[in-house]
C-alpha cells in the first residue's frame, strides 16, 4: 500500500466501508438476477456521487474536488472487491478526457454534471472484440459522426459517449443517430455495440495529436485498480478458505505444496500493487505515465489472470458453483483483462515506446 | 514538502557538509576517483594500493566508514541525515565507503545489540577502522537451509571451549583474520543447544580449503575445525541464545541481498545487447519477434519490481517497522536476475558463453561468470524455498508444515 495522506486515507475508509456495507457481492447478485442490461443500480450510484466520488479528479471549479487519480483508484479498488456495478470507471474516464481535450465550454457544460451524478459517460473506443485504437475507422463529416464501435462498457445507461473517431475524440449524446445493441458478456456487466450513424458531434480540440493516448493511459491504470481490488479479495478469500477447509485430518493451510503456492501469489499480488500505484501517482505527477500504465496494466493481467486460475483451483470443487463469489472474480476479471490491451498488446506497445 | 528546519539546525547541516567536504579534500586519493570498493577489497582477496589504504585509514579514524554506529567504539556517531549528507559528499566527490565486509553489514551491528562491554570494546573498533576480516560459520554439510541441525561441537572446558567440526561455505574464509559462528554447546535441544562464539582463524586446528564453484571462481571455503581452544569471553550473549542471535543476524544479512541480483541492473538494457548481437529491422526495431516479447514481458516485470523495492522501503519507513512486502523481495529480486542473466546469454549466443580467451569482450566472459555466479542467489542467505516457508508462516499465518 502506497503512503497515503490523511484525505487519501479518509476517502479509502469510506469507500471500504461503503462496499461492504452498502455492496456486499450480494448487491452484484441482485442486479445481475435483475437481468437488465444496463447492470448497475441508479440508487446506489447516486450515493457514490453524493459522496463526491464521481468528481475525483474534477477541479473545483466545475464541481469536483480534484483529489487526483491515487484518490479515485482508491475508491475504484475498494469497489473492486465487491464487484460493485457501477459506471464510476467510465464516467470518470470520460472526464478526463473532456478536462484533457475539451473547451471551456465543453468542460462547463459536462464535468458538473458527472460530478454530481446527474449525467453518466463512457468511453467508446473500440470497433472489435480487440483493443486496437490505430484501427479505428467511426469518422466525422460535418459534425456528424458515422460509424460501430463494439463491446462498449456502461454504454446502457450512458448520457455522453466519449468516441474515437479517424481524427480525435468526439462527444456525442445519446439519441438520434445512436442505436445500442446490447452484447451480454460473460461477467453480466453493461456492454454494447453502437451504431452511429450521423450522430452529432462535438470535437475535444485541444487535447493534441495524443489526446486519444493519454486516455487510455488513464482508462488503463484505472482498470487495473479495480483488478487490484478483485485480485487482493481472491487472494483473501483463498487464504481464508485454506485455513478452514480440513482433509487428511489436517487443515489445508497446513501442506507445504499449498503453502508455496501462496507465497507465489503473495509476492505477485505485492508486484501488482506497486505497479497499479506507480500507475496512479504516474498520472498526477504527469512524468512517465505512458509507460507507468502499460507496466500497471501488464502486471494486473498477468497477475489477475494466475490469480483467478489458482483461486479457483485452490477452493476445490465448491469454487465451481454459482453460490461461491470466486467465479465471479474469474469472470469479470477476463473481461477486464481485455479491455484496453491484453498483456500482448501491451508488451508490444511497451516494447515500442522503449524503441525496440 | 519538504521540511522546514530551524535556523540553528539549518547552520548545523550546512556546517557538517562544509566539514565533510573538507575532509574529502584533504583526504581523498585523486587516483581513486570513480572507484568503489569491490567484493574482493572488502573480503581482501585482493592487494590494497597505499592510496587505498591511506583512504581506509583516514575514514577508519573518522569513524565515517561506519558512519551511524556509537563514537564510543569508533563508529561515526552521525544521525541519519548527517549520515545521508556523508554519502551525498561522498557520491559527488566520485568517492567511496573504503569500509566494508561481513563485519560491517552482518557482524557489527548484531555484537552492538548482543554483545558484552568489553567484546564491542574488543571487536568494534577494528571493524570501524577497516582492520578485521569477518567470515562466517553457519552452514555445514548437514546444515544448510535446516541450519539448526548444526553439529560442530563447543565442548565446555572450564576456562575455554574445545571446538571441533565443519562449516561450509564460509565466504571469504581464506583471507579472513576471525570468525563468528553458531555453534553446539548442548546436544540435547536443537535450538537451545546453539550458541554463539567467536573464533580466531589463526588458532592452532583451523584449517581452511577454498572450494572451487562452477563460475570458476572460489568465494566459498570448507572450514575444519580440529581440537580448536577458544577462550570463554569470546562466547557472545548466553550459552544457549546463539539461535536467537544468529537469526537476528541473518536479518542484517538478508537486507543486504534483497537487491543483490547479480546481472539484474547494471550494464546494458537486454534491448540494446538485442541489436547489437541480433539482427533488426530497417526502422530499429528486433528482427526477432519472440524475443521482443520476452524481452518487454521482463522489462515490465523487472519494473514492477524495482516499484515493489521502493514500496518497501517507503511503507518501512512510515510505519517504523519492516513491510510486509520485504519478505517477497529476495524471492522476486533473485529470480529476476537470474532470468535477466539467461537472456542476456542467450541473446549473444555462444558467444556469450565464452570461459575464457581473447576473442571474447570482458564483458561477456563477466556475463558468463555473472550467469553461474547467480544461481547461488536463490539460495544463500535462505533459499527462495526457505523465503516461501518464511511467508506462509509469518506473514500468512499458514500453520507450520512440519
Amino acid at each position: 500500500m502506497a503512503v497515503l495522506n490523511e484525505e487519501q486515507e479518509m476517502l479509502r475508509d469510506m469507500a471500504r466501508e461503503w462496499a461492504t456495507n452498502e455492496s456486499p457481492v450480494t448487491e452484484f447478485r441482485k442486479v445481475r438476477a435483475s437481468g437488465e442490461p444496463e447492470a448497475f443500480d441508479r440508487t446506489a450510484y447516486a450515493t457514490m456521487a453524493e459522496m463526491g466520488w464521481a468528481g475525483i479528479i474534477i477541479p473545483e471549479e466545475h464541481g469536483g474536488s480534484d483529489f487526483g487519480f491515487m484518490s479515485v483508484g482508491l475508491v475504484v479498488e475498494e469497489l473492486g472487491k465487491t464487484l460493485t456495478a457501477s459506471p464510476l470507471i467510465a464516467t470518470t474516464l470520460a472526464a478526463s478526457a473532456i478536462i484533457l481535450g475539451g473547451s471551456e465550454e465543453q468542460k462547463a457544460k459536462w464535468l458538473p454534471k458527472l460530478a454530481s451524478g446527474e449525467a453518466i459517460a463512457t468511453l467508446a473506443i473500440d470497433e472489435g472484440p480487440h483493443h486496437a485504437p490505430d484501427a479505428i475507422e467511426a469518422s466525422v463529416s460535418g459534425g456528424k459522426l458515422t460509424g460501430a464501435k463494439a463491446f462498449v462498457a456502461e454504454a446502457h445507461g450512458a448520457d455522453l459517449f466519449v468516441v474515437a473517431a479517424t481524427d480525435g475524440l468526439y462527444l456525442v449524446e445519446k439519441g438520434d443517430g445512436v442505436t445500442l445493441t446490447t452484447r451480454r458478456l460473460t461477467d453480466q456487466r453493461s456492454h454494447a455495440d453502437i451504431a452511429f450513424d450521423g450522430a452529432a458531434a462535438d470535437k475535444l480540440a485541444n487535447g493534441g495529436d495524443d489526446l486519444l493516448d493519454k486516455v487510455l493511459d488513464r482508462a488503463r491504470v484505472l482498470t487495473a485498480a479495480e483488478m487490484l481490488g478483485m485480485a487482493q479479495i481472491v487472494f483473501d478469500t483463498t487464504l481464508a478458505y485454506l485455513k478452514q477447509r480440513v482433509q487428511f485430518n489436517q487443515v489445508l493451510s497446513s501442506f507445504q505444496a499449498l503453502q508455496h503456492r501462496m507465497a507465489d501469489l503473495f509476492a505477485d499480488l505485492a508486484q501488482m500493487r506497486s505497479a497499479v500505484e506507480a500507475g496512479l501517482q504516474a498520472i498526477d505527477s504527469g512524468a512517465g505515465v505512458s509507460r507507468a500504465a502499460i507496466v500497471a496494466k501488464a502486471e494486473a493481467n498477468r497477475v489477475m489472470h494466475t490469480m483467478s486460475n489458482e483461486g479457483i483451483q485452490l477452493h476445490g470443487g465448491i469454487g465451481m458453483t454459482d453460490e461461491y463469489d470466486i467465479g465471479l472474480y474469474l469472470k469479470r476479471a477476463r473481461v477486464l483483462e481485455a479491455a484496453w490491451g491484453t498483456r500482448s498488446y501491451l508488451k508490444n506497445r511497451f516494447a515500442t515506446l522503449g524503441g525496440y | 514538502m519538504a521540511t522546514q528546519l530551524e535556523p540553528e539546525a539549518r547552520d548545523s547541516v550546512d556546517v557538517f557538509r562544509e566539514e565533510v567536504r573538507q575532509f574529502i579534500a584533504e583526504n581523498f586519493p585523486a587516483e581513486l576517483k570513480g572507484k568503489g570498493l569491490s567484493m574482493a577489497g572488502a573480503e581482501g582477496s585482493a592487494k590494497e594500493t597505499p592510496a587505498q589504504k591511506a583512504w581506509r585509514e583516514a575514514m577508519g579514524e573518522r569513524g565515517w566508514g561506519t558512519p551511524t554506529w556509537p563514537k564510543e567504539y569508533g563508529g561515526g556517531g552521525l544521525n541519519r541525515k548527517q549520515a545521508a549528507i556523508l554519502n551525498e559528499e561522498l557520491a559527488r566527490a566520485g568517492a567511496y565507503n573504503p569500509i566494508g565486509g561481513m563485519g560491517v553489514m552482518m557482524f557489527g551491528p548484531t555484537l552492538l545489540e548482543y554483545g558484552s562491554e568489553a567484546q564491542k570494546q574488543e571487536h568494534i573498533p577494528p571493524i570501524c577502522r577497516g582492520e578485521i576480516r569477518w567470515c562466517q560459520g553457519y552452514s555445514e554439510p548437514n546444515a544448510g537451509s535446516d541450519l539448526a541441525n548444526l553439529q560442530t561441537m563447543a565442548e565446555d572446558k572450564g576456562d575455554h571451549y574445545l571446538v571441533n567440526g565443519q562449516k561450509t561455505w564460509t565466504s571469504g574464509g581464506q583471507w579472513a583474520d576471525k570468525c563468528f559462528a553458531i555453534v553446539r554447546t548442548d546436544r540435547s535441544d536443537k535450538h537451545k543447544g546453539i550458541s554463539f562464539l567467536l573464533i580466531d582463524m589463526d588458532s592452532p586446528g583451523v584449517e581452511v580449503r577454498p572450494i572451487t564453484m562452477i563460475s570458476g571462481t572460489s568465494p566459498f571455503c570448507e572450514t575444519f575445525f580440529t581440537d580448536v581452544k577458544v577462550p570463554k569471553e569470546n562466547l557472545v550473549g548466553e550459552e544457549g541464545q546463539g539461535w536467537t542471535i544468529g537469526k537476528r543476524l541473518l536479518q542484517h544479512e538478508r537486507t543486504n541481498l534483497s537487491g543483490a541480483a547479480p546481472g539484474g541492473r547494471s550494464g546494458a538494457s537486454l534491448a540494446d545487447i538485442a541489436k547489437k548481437y541480433g539482427r533488426t529491422n530497417k526502422d530499429g526495431t528486433l528482427a526477432d519477434p519472440v524475443l521482443r516479447d520476452r524481452i518487454a514481458d521482463f522489462e515490465i516485470r523487472w519494473t514492477s519490481f524495482l516499484h515493489t523495492a521502493r514500496r518497501a522501503v517507503e511503507e518501512s519507513k512510515a510505519q517504523g517497522g519492516v513491510s510486509e512486502i520485504s519478505s517477497a523481495l529476495k524471492k522476486l529480486g533473485t529470480k529476476l536476475g537470474q532470468e535477466r542473466a539467461e537472456l542476456t546469454i542467450e541473446i549473444m549466443g555462444l558467444q556469450g558463453l565464452g570461459w575464457e580467451g581473447d576473442n571474447f569482450s570482458p564483458v561477456e566472459l563477466q556475463g558468463v561468470r555473472a550467469w553461474l555466479y547467480g544461481k547461488a542467489t536463490t539460495i544463500y542467505g535462505g533459499s527462495t524455498e526457505i523465503q516461501n516457508n518464511v511467508i506462509a508462516k509469518r506473514v500468512l499465518g499458514m500453520l507450520d508444515h512440519q
